[in-house]
């Protein structure tokens, strides 16, 4: 028992996580292709639901030639080191609170660390070193500038990063993760207890919304997303960093900054909107069956949507599909335990989707910085006003403490 | 032999597989991520030993800020591999009998040591708050001081970067 459940946990993250990350490449070009009003991807599989299968195919089937004059060791070792960091980040975010199935006491989260929030900065810093290891392992000028960038830029955000989050920490006096939330549970106000309205219980509480900007903004500059992707930009370094890999190597890139992008996301939801917590009062019991309400409409609409599709296929795996979300959001709503038990996780998963959203909006939307724009940004503005929220939360905490 | 204890050796193992191949590399990136290597092992040992809060510090300010920028110096510079010279006629003669000598000297004080000393104390400084307490309370004025001291030297490093515009 020691031993088992921990490895069922990880087993059954990954595989979520990585599917998580092939639905969000096709959530991403299909969002992305309309705002620019195109269609996305809609040839493999019903509204191209397929897409990222057949990337999968592709990316092993591949030819992975080895580039002239690389550094083997540096070579090989980046690819796995990124996507070993950014799975190992996961490890420390509870995704929900502490439950009780069948009598056995379990939580929904691999480690339950005292340290979360510093672990998860120890694992962020050393991502640095997949990028950096690549862009010069490469042999190649564009790799090598790319590496560079990305090492410099990693370095500045990281400071900001780290900045924003002390306000937080200030009003929660503590670095798990777990109790972050719990902290921000306010019962009979809901989300006015969130630390980005900051509303709590013995109104010892400051909002910390320039705390939640700085550490979103620092955050894209830590995953190398738009507008900060200058590592990987295309009209001045072909693919940056990942110029010379091919294959599976670069799909490990791919899937790194994906599962980056989902850790990223959930530390936001964590630190900020209150986690796991759902944002109506407690005593609202009726919206427990939100999530049923959600499954139900949108099952059926699949199935509707599915029966005339133009497809065989499609007229196949969409009604299939609707009937799966049909029959789950009817099963939450007739066993209240299996509903209770979900809340939590449901929450988490609208919250970390929503983060997302706005990832895959930016990239629609923003253009990129200019290399001398973004050094200047992250140092001269981001970061003073990082430390100007700290010294505000202080002083609006030191005040309340005593008044 | 218990859990921990196995631990201990893998990681002690590795870090000092780490050291000696950081020494041996011929290549200055290579010696780093050897070096990020003893780093990670010695965060690893901390942990072991309760200390949590020393363990991530090392991860983040060592294993991440200060060999990042090792790295990204080397790379900026786009250092080669070392070649090896000859080494000077005292190290050949002398280093081995010195080095044997400098490792005895450590062992012996070690093993004198731990003869003398009481159980480690874990629990009592290890948790961050505790940790924190005493930075801010009874080390405040050395804690201060440091500070002050990186500030100077970045000042001094920007002087000095800038020196070629007057």
């Amino acid at each position: 028992m020691f031993l088992i459940v921990p490895i069922i946990k990880i087993a059954l993250l990954v595989f979520i996580v990585l599917t998580a990350d092939a639905y969000l490449t096709w959530l991403e070009r299909k969002v992305i292709a309309h705002i620019q009003a195109r269609w996305g991807p809609y040839r493999v599989g019903p509204h191209g639901l397929l897409q990222p299968l057949a990337d999968g195919i592709k990316f092993i089937l591949k030819e992975d030639p080895l580039p002239e004059g690389v550094d083997k060791k540096a070579y090989f070792f980046a690819p796995f080191l990124t996507l070993m960091l950014a799975l190992t980040s996961l490890a420390v975010i509870p995704f929900g609170p502490d439950i009780t199935i069948l009598g056995y006491k379990t939580n929904f989260g691999i480690a339950d660390v005292n340290i979360s929030l510093l672990a998860l900065f120890a694992i962020t810093a050393l991502s640095v070193y997949g990028i950096a290891l690549a862009g010069w392992g490469s042999n190649s000028k564009y790799s090598l500038l790319g590496g560079l960038r990305s090492s410099a830029q990693m370095i500045s955000y990281e400071l900001s990063l780290t900045l924003s989050v002390v306000g937080v920490l200030l009003m929660a006096g503590t670095l798990s993760l777990k109790e972050i939330v719990e902290m921000q549970h306010y019962s009979s106000y809901g989300f006015l207890g969130w630390n980005i309205i900051g509303f709590s219980k013995d109104h010892f509480g400051f909002t910390q919304i320039i705390g939640c900007i700085c550490f979103f903004i620092s955050a894209v500059a830590e995953t190398n997303r738009v507008p900060f992707d200058l590592p990987e930009a295309e009209s001045e370094l072909v693919a940056g960093f990942h110029t010379e890999y091919a294959s599976m190597k670069f799909a490990m890139f791919f899937i790194g900054e994906y599962t980056a992008m989902i850790a990223v996301s959930s530390l936001s939801t964590i630190l900020f909107f209150g986690g796991w917590l759902s944002p109506f009062p407690d005593s609202w019991t009726l919206t427990h069956y939100i999530p049923s309400v959600l499954l139900v409409p949108l099952g059926l609409w699949i199935i509707f949507d599915g029966i005339r599709y133009e497809t065989i296929f499609g007229r196949i795996v969409l009604p299939g599909l609707g009937t799966v979300l049909t029959v789950v959001g009817a099963a939450l709503f007739l066993f209240p335990a299996a509903n209770e038990i979900i809340q939590g996780p449901f929450w988490f998963f609208i919250k970390v989707f929503a983060a997302l959203f706005f990832y895959i909006w930016m990239r629609g939307t923003l253009p990129r910085f200019r290399y001398d724009q973004l050094m200047d940004f992250g140092w001269k503005f981001l970061l003073p006003v990082s430390i100007a929220n700290v010294v505000l939360t202080s002083a609006v905490l030191l005040w309340r403490s005593h008044g | 032999m218990s859990a921990v204890l196995f631990i201990f050796f893998v990681l002690a193992g590795l870090a000092i597989f780490g050291a000696v191949a950081l020494i041996l590399q011929s290549h200055p990136i290579h010696s780093a991520l050897s070096l990020i290597l003893v780093m990670l092992c010695l965060a690893g040992l901390y942990l072991l030993m309760g200390a949590e809060f020393v363990a991530a510090v090392q991860i983040i300010v060592y294993g991440g800020a200060v060999m990042v920028l090792f790295v990204f110096v080397i790379m900026l510079l786009n250092a080669g591999e070392e070649e090896r010279t000859n080494f000077s006629k005292l190290a050949s003669f002398a280093g081995v009998p010195l080095a044997l000598a400098l490792a005895g000297l450590i062992a012996a004080a070690i093993a004198n040591s731990t003869r003398h000393m009481p159980a480690a104390t874990t629990g009592e400084l290890t948790s961050t708050r505790e940790l924190s307490k005493l930075l801010f309370s009874e080390f405040v004025y050395p804690f201060e001081l440091t500070s002050f001291l990186i500030l100077v030297a970045i000042l001094g490093a920007i002087v000095l970067a800038q020196r070629e515009h007057h």
